[in-house]
């Protein structure tokens, strides 16, 4: 059984958070960044770690384990950010992901891709495109655009201490 | 290929536009003038000449109705009436509606126009059909395309019986004048002796040399009734082609043997007395004085022409998409962040070479940065214009009179920040007209002149410009303004308030005193947008009113949106920065002032109580308070606030970098920038810093 809308074999980066595989179409990322200074910016949500500096422009950084409802991530020397771009309202956006280690590439084909069962990944089903297998390990593949969707980022207001 | 030909068009017949609207609103004070006249006309001959090469049809035939009247007023046959002006503005509004028609693919009401050929041809004199003219228009317009600039040389040598025939040489060589740049000089050596003269007749002839688009038609259209009553003799001197670096024209010798003048033997024999061959030619007994400095003239003028041309050409600009200059501020922004690295780098190796070497990056970069900050500067008057159309169209829609004056047209600003003031400028030009200036009866009842007055003007002042609107009119209602604010509870019947406050509750949004609500305002809609809108510009509002006198207000406007200068400043692990303008003065706060306070966020700074806001708490940084603590004391809307940090770092240039959708939405920070060291630096926005503790305090209290 495989996913509609997933027809063609696709390159997928994975990278864990926690003991769990993610993957991200590599389409979708743009870079891979060592772990540098993020700066805070006050009175936002939590998952909302700050701002880095890339090369002159400002990006914002997001800890996905934050937002899975995992504890947060942890620096270590095999912390990085994922700089990806994300599709919202038709309009690009590049933003970092902390991943705390960055896997490998891999190439999944059609039928190698289940969909996401309702229950028992602890994510919410809506930023899963599907499950793939490999060397009998489930990697949990996302739907970036969907994670990062309009009501999740603009949810800003209200946070915080005002 | 050819799209990028028409959006040029659009472009320049844009620019040609606004030019006519300016010509004509002078032309409205000076309806003599020839010389806006002139312009008027040129701009409508352009926009048609090229709307017809890219295939605007319908503009140019429009537009050549309009420039017909013109060609009529221009040649002082019709009077320029305010009538003519009204219809030739509402010409000029459709002309710009048909430019546009094609970008938004909406049909253009064909109905308007035809309207505005009708009642141009009205005020059309009966005695020229417009036919007629359209031709002789059509005919007149092919030449002038056809040709650039060239220069001639003209040799008029009228017939001694030629005044008999009632024609005057003078009146034609005046026709002449009016093609282009021309030289004339007279011929005296066929007058007789005076018991020869025969006073009917003409002897002198003329050498002219003339520059000019018409071409030889044009010129010899000049001559067309004298054709047989003159030997004329007409030369190309000069194409207008580019020469090769050099404007220096042919030797006098030449010119005059092309002339006919001289026999190239006798040049020659000439020439080799050695003497400057003017006067050689004239002591030889060869030529007349006359006919060298007529030669002379010709020289001269070719040469000035040419000289013309190339500084013409030097002094050229060239048009770059607004997209490209922005992405070169960015550059230079990032080149300045690049620049503070390397400044601070080179300072801990304490190497002179290397020292010296970020010294001199430094300097270019911050030429560089000048200089492309400078690119994007344009003078204000360019929207000052299109109020003066605002301000003629309103006074007549509402049966007031109105002049409006202009000054420091010329002051420079940012292109985005010109762009972004121009609704908040409309709409306080359109209160000034509405709520401001009086009915004439009013006005001559309280002793003023019927006409009222709108004072626009600009001006810089250190890093900002300063944009006042001052009205001689009513002023505004102190008591009406403070009994509508208690009316909407803005303020309590009891409250004490300076003139100051009582105006700023005009920026309430839906705040209005209007007892009707008119096309033109009293909506209430408006003053707050407007307040949004200059502070989205870092900018200020001021307004000063005295009832019965009039009011002024005053924008205060960053010169550039791109750069400023700011105070940066740290608390805990983080550095946040102040824009330099808003910061007064920076004061010590010690931990035994804040325990003699006992809890309330007051600072005694120099006798006078200045309540001040503690990042630290509002943004939630973890980490101990510092022993003494720096208050930042800023002015934000009139008064003092003052902003606690753990120290002041100093004063830092900055590139203001959006900080994206994602945190859009977060009071009290503008933006970030990128520091010497790479770390990034939140901008504060410290007037919605205030609004968001005014906010919290109200709601705890």
């Amino acid at each position: 059984m495989s996913v509609s809308g997933i027809t063609e074999t696709v390159q997928y980066l994975t990278f864990k958070l926690g003991e769990e595989i993610f993957s991200l179409d590599v389409a979708k990322v743009r870079e891979i960044l060592e772990y540098t200074n993020i700066t805070k910016v006050p009175q936002t949500p939590d998952f909302m770690c700050g701002v880095i500096n890339l090369r002159g422009s400002v990006v914002p950084v997001i800890d996905l384990r934050l937002k899975f409802g995992m504890p947060a991530t942890e620096r270590t020397v095999n912390t990085c950010i994922i700089v990806v771009e994300v599709q919202m309202e038709n309009e690009d956006i590049v933003l970092g992901t902390l991943a705390d280690s960055v896997q490998e590439v891999v190439e999944l084909e059609p039928e190698q891709i289940e969909p996401a069962p309702q229950i028992g990944t602890r994510l919410n089903t809506e930023f899963i495109r599907g499950m793939g297998k490999q060397d009998g390990n489930f990697i949990i593949i996302l739907d970036i655009d969907k994670v990062f969707s309009n009501e999740e980022l603009e949810t800003v207001q209200g946070h915080g201490s005002l | 290929m050819i799209e990028q030909h028409i959006a040029t068009y659009r472009e320049e017949a844009n620019e040609l536009l606004t030019e006519l609207e300016t010509s004509l609103l002078e032309l409205e004070d000076s309806p003599d003038d020839a010389d806006l006249i002139g312009r008027v006309f040129r701009a409508m001959h352009t926009i048609k000449g090229s709307g017809a090469m890219f295939g605007f049809d319908e503009i140019a035939s429009f537009t050549h109705e309009v420039e017909t009247v013109f060609d009529l007023v221009r040649n002082g046959k019709l009077a320029v009436t305010k009538q003519l002006l009204n219809l030739t503005l509402r010409a000029r509004d459709h002309i710009k509606s048909m430019l546009d028609a094609d970008l938004t693919s909406d049909s253009v009401d064909r109905a308007n126009g035809e309207a505005i050929i009708a009642g141009l041809r009205q005020i059309l004199p009966d005695a020229t059909p417009a036919e007629v003219l359209q031709q002789k228009k059509e005919k007149h317009s092919e030449v002038e395309h056809a040709t650039d600039q060239q220069t001639w040389r003209i040799r008029f040598r009228p017939h001694p019986e030629i005044l008999l025939g009632g024609t005057s040489p003078v009146a034609l060589i005046n026709e002449l004048r009016d093609l282009g740049e021309c030289h004339v000089v007279a011929h005296f050596e066929d007058v007789p002796r005076l018991e020869d003269l025969v006073p009917e007749h003409c002897y002198i002839y003329w050498d002219i040399i003339l520059t000019t688009k018409c071409g030889i038609d044009g010129i010899k259209d000049v001559f067309i009734f004298v054709e047989d009553d003159c030997d004329l003799k007409i030369d190309l001197v000069d194409d207008g082609t580019q020469f090769e670096g050099d404007e220096i024209y042919k030797k006098l010798g030449d010119i005059l043997v092309e002339r006919g003048d001289l026999s190239p033997v006798e040049m020659r024999r000439i020439l080799g007395l050695q003497k400057r061959f003017g006067e050689m030619a004239v002591a030889a007994g060869a030529l007349t004085p006359e006919k060298v400095q007529s030669a002379l003239v010709e020289q001269q003028h070719v040469k000035n022409v040419r000289q013309e041309r190339i500084s013409q050409d030097a002094a050229s600009s060239i048009r770059v998409p607004a997209e490209k200059l922005d992405l070169l501020i960015n550059l230079v922004g990032e080149m300045v962040t690049v620049q503070a690295h390397l400044s601070q780098t080179a300072a801990q190796y304490a190497n002179s070479d290397f020292i010296s070497i970020a010294e001199e990056v430094e300097r270019l970069t911050s030429e560089l940065r000048d200089t492309a900050l400078n690119i994007r500067m344009l003078p204000i008057g360019t929207t000052f214009t299109k109020f003066k159309r605002l301000v003629r169209d309103l006074s007549q829609e509402l049966g007031k009179e109105i002049e409006m004056e202009t000054e420091g047209a010329d002051t420079e600003l940012d292109k985005t920040v010109i762009e972004k003031l121009n609704d908040p400028l409309v709409h306080l030009i359109r209160n000034s007209i509405d709520h401001g200036i009086e009915m004439p009866e009013t006005r001559l009842a309280a002793g003023k002149p019927a006409q009222g007055i709108v004072h626009l003007g600009a001006v810089h002042s250190g890093d900002s410009v300063l944009i006042t609107i001052r009205d001689d009119g009513a002023g505004l209602d102190r008591d009406a303004i403070r009994a509508k604010a208690i009316e909407r509870g803005l303020i309590t019947a009891s409250a004490e308030l300076t003139d100051k406050e009582i105006y700023a509750m005009i920026f309430a949004p839906g705040f209005s005193t209007a007892a009707k609500v008119t096309s033109v305002s009293g909506r209430g809609v408006g003053m707050d947008v407007v307040k949004k809108a200059i502070e989205a510009l870092r900018g200020t509002i001021d307004i000063a009113s005295v009832r019965g006198v009039g009011s002024t207000i005053t924008l205060k406007i960053p010169l550039t949106l791109a750069i400023i200068e700011c105070l940066l400043v740290r608390i805990g692990p983080s550095f946040f920065v102040l824009p330099l303008s808003c910061v007064e003065e920076c004061v010590e706060l010690a931990r035994t002032d804040i325990e003699n306070s006992h809890g309330r966020n007051l600072a005694n700074v120099r006798g006078a109580i200045v309540p001040y806001i503690p990042l630290r708490e509002q943004f939630l940084i973890a980490g101990d308070r510092p022993e003494i603590e720096q208050i930042v004391i800023t002015g934000i809307n009139g008064s003092k606030v003052g902003f606690v940090v753990d120290s002041v770092v100093g004063e830092h240039q900055t590139v203001i970098k959006s900080l994206g959708r994602m945190y859009r939405d977060v009071k009290g920070i503008s933006g970030a920038t990128i520091l010497g060291d790479g770390t990034v630096a939140l901008i504060l926005d410290m007037a919605l810093l205030l609004q968001a503790a005014e906010a919290s305090e109200q709601a705890s209290a």
